[in-house]
């Protein structure tokens, strides 16, 4: 009996031991990328058609994101859906910088990518002006495929992103990176 | 072409007339509608007799126009109030011009609680200061902006970055 693949990516299992080996990279990183809590930032009808996506016609569940969390010390990603105008901006900030590490933000929808049609005294002409976005959305509204394309992606890039070192070898880490600087 | 309204607004233009005279600038009966233009010096009493002696029990809204480049025009603002009355089913515009020297006008909030919001909006858009108003702050932009944002001479694209939250505390404290 030789070594087994699980279908996951990584996992291998030996025998019928019920034993799973694997490194721990992978199996954060799956845990992560499979569990994405949403915060819904929904200002606008881009929100409306995110509740299309979490509903069971589209079922966001099947990407493991259907726990919407409207706490940000609950969530991992943030999903801007709507107009950010320079009022809500700061808002936008701090309720960003409130979500635990690691943290990914979508871009849903023209007006949060860009301002959309609006480019007046009120309107933030796009959200990464403000925080960093790892996926942009198109779309007025974007079709509730085009979000699940978003969190496909999301979670791609999650697959080939390095796990942060813990305790004192991430500290030595950011101390090196610092005397580098 | 008359509606339902038309012989009510005959009436209430006929008393207006009667009793301010000359303070009704004009009137302006376009598309049916009913729009009185009244001197900024007697503004307050004509709200007044409306709402107490003429059964204007709403005020709709209050807006504000910037008259600059218009081909024809009083002053260079103008004080919208949108009135209607719930008994008798009518409505009237009531309009002041304001000039750019003098911004100041009396408050209506003491007539009609709508009239608290409205002001503000208008007071932050085209900056009339409203005489009287128990918290003429801005309503809808951030309380860092800076200028009146719907004037023709603010910028098209001005946008301006604010850092802060800000909370509600003064509005809830407001006497009721």
């Amino acid at each position: 009996m030789g070594v087994k693949d699980t279908g996951f990516v990584g996992f291998e299992t030996k025998n019928e031991t019920g034993l799973i080996t694997t490194r721990l990279d992978e199996i954060v990183r799956w845990g992560r990328k499979n569990s994405l809590w949403p915060l819904p930032f929904g200002t606008a009808c881009c929100a409306i058609e995110f509740m299309g996506v979490v509903s069971s016609k589209f079922d966001i569940s099947r990407f493991g994101a259907e726990l919407v969390r409207f706490s940000p010390r609950q969530s991992d990603m943030i999903l801007v859906a709507g107009t950010i105008n320079y009022k809500l901006a700061p808002v936008l900030k701090k309720i960003y910088d409130q979500i635990a590490e690691p943290k990914y933000v979508i871009s849903m929808g023209a007006c949060a990518c860009s301002g959309g049609f609006y480019d007046n005294y009120a309107t933030v002409q796009g959200i990464d002006q403000i925080i960093p976005v790892d996926v942009f959305i198109p779309g007025c509204p974007p079709r509730p495929e085009a979000i699940l394309h978003a969190v496909m992606k999301l979670q791609e890039r999650i697959d080939k992103e390095p796990v942060p070192k813990r305790g004192v070898h991430r500290r030595h880490e950011v101390v090196e990176k610092l005397r580098d600087t | 072409m008359a509606t339902r309204e038309t012989p009510k607004h005959d009436a209430l233009v006929a008393e207006l007339k009667n009793r301010f005279g000359a303070k009704i600038l004009d009137v302006d009966r376009s598309f049916d509608d009913c729009t009185v233009i009244v001197d900024k010096a007697s503004i307050h009493d004509v709200l007044a007799f409306l709402k107490n002696e003429r059964r204007f029990n709403l005020l709709l809204d209050i807006a504000g126009v910037d008259c600059m480049n218009l081909p024809k025009f009083r002053e260079r603002f103008e004080v919208v109030y949108m009135l209607y009355s719930i008994p008798d089913v009518v409505r009237v515009r009531i309009e002041v011009p304001v000039s750019e020297l003098d911004l100041d006008i009396p408050t209506a909030t003491d007539l009609w609680k709508s009239a608290n919001w409205g002001e503000r909006e208008a007071f932050e858009m085209f900056g009339f200061n409203f005489v009287g108003h128990p918290c003429l702050k801005r309503l809808l932009t951030h309380h860092e902006f800076v200028g009146h944002p719907l004037r023709k001479d603010y910028p098209l694209m001005g946008g301006q970055w604010c850092a802060t939250t800000s909370d509600m505390t003064e509005e809830l404290n407001e006497p009721r």
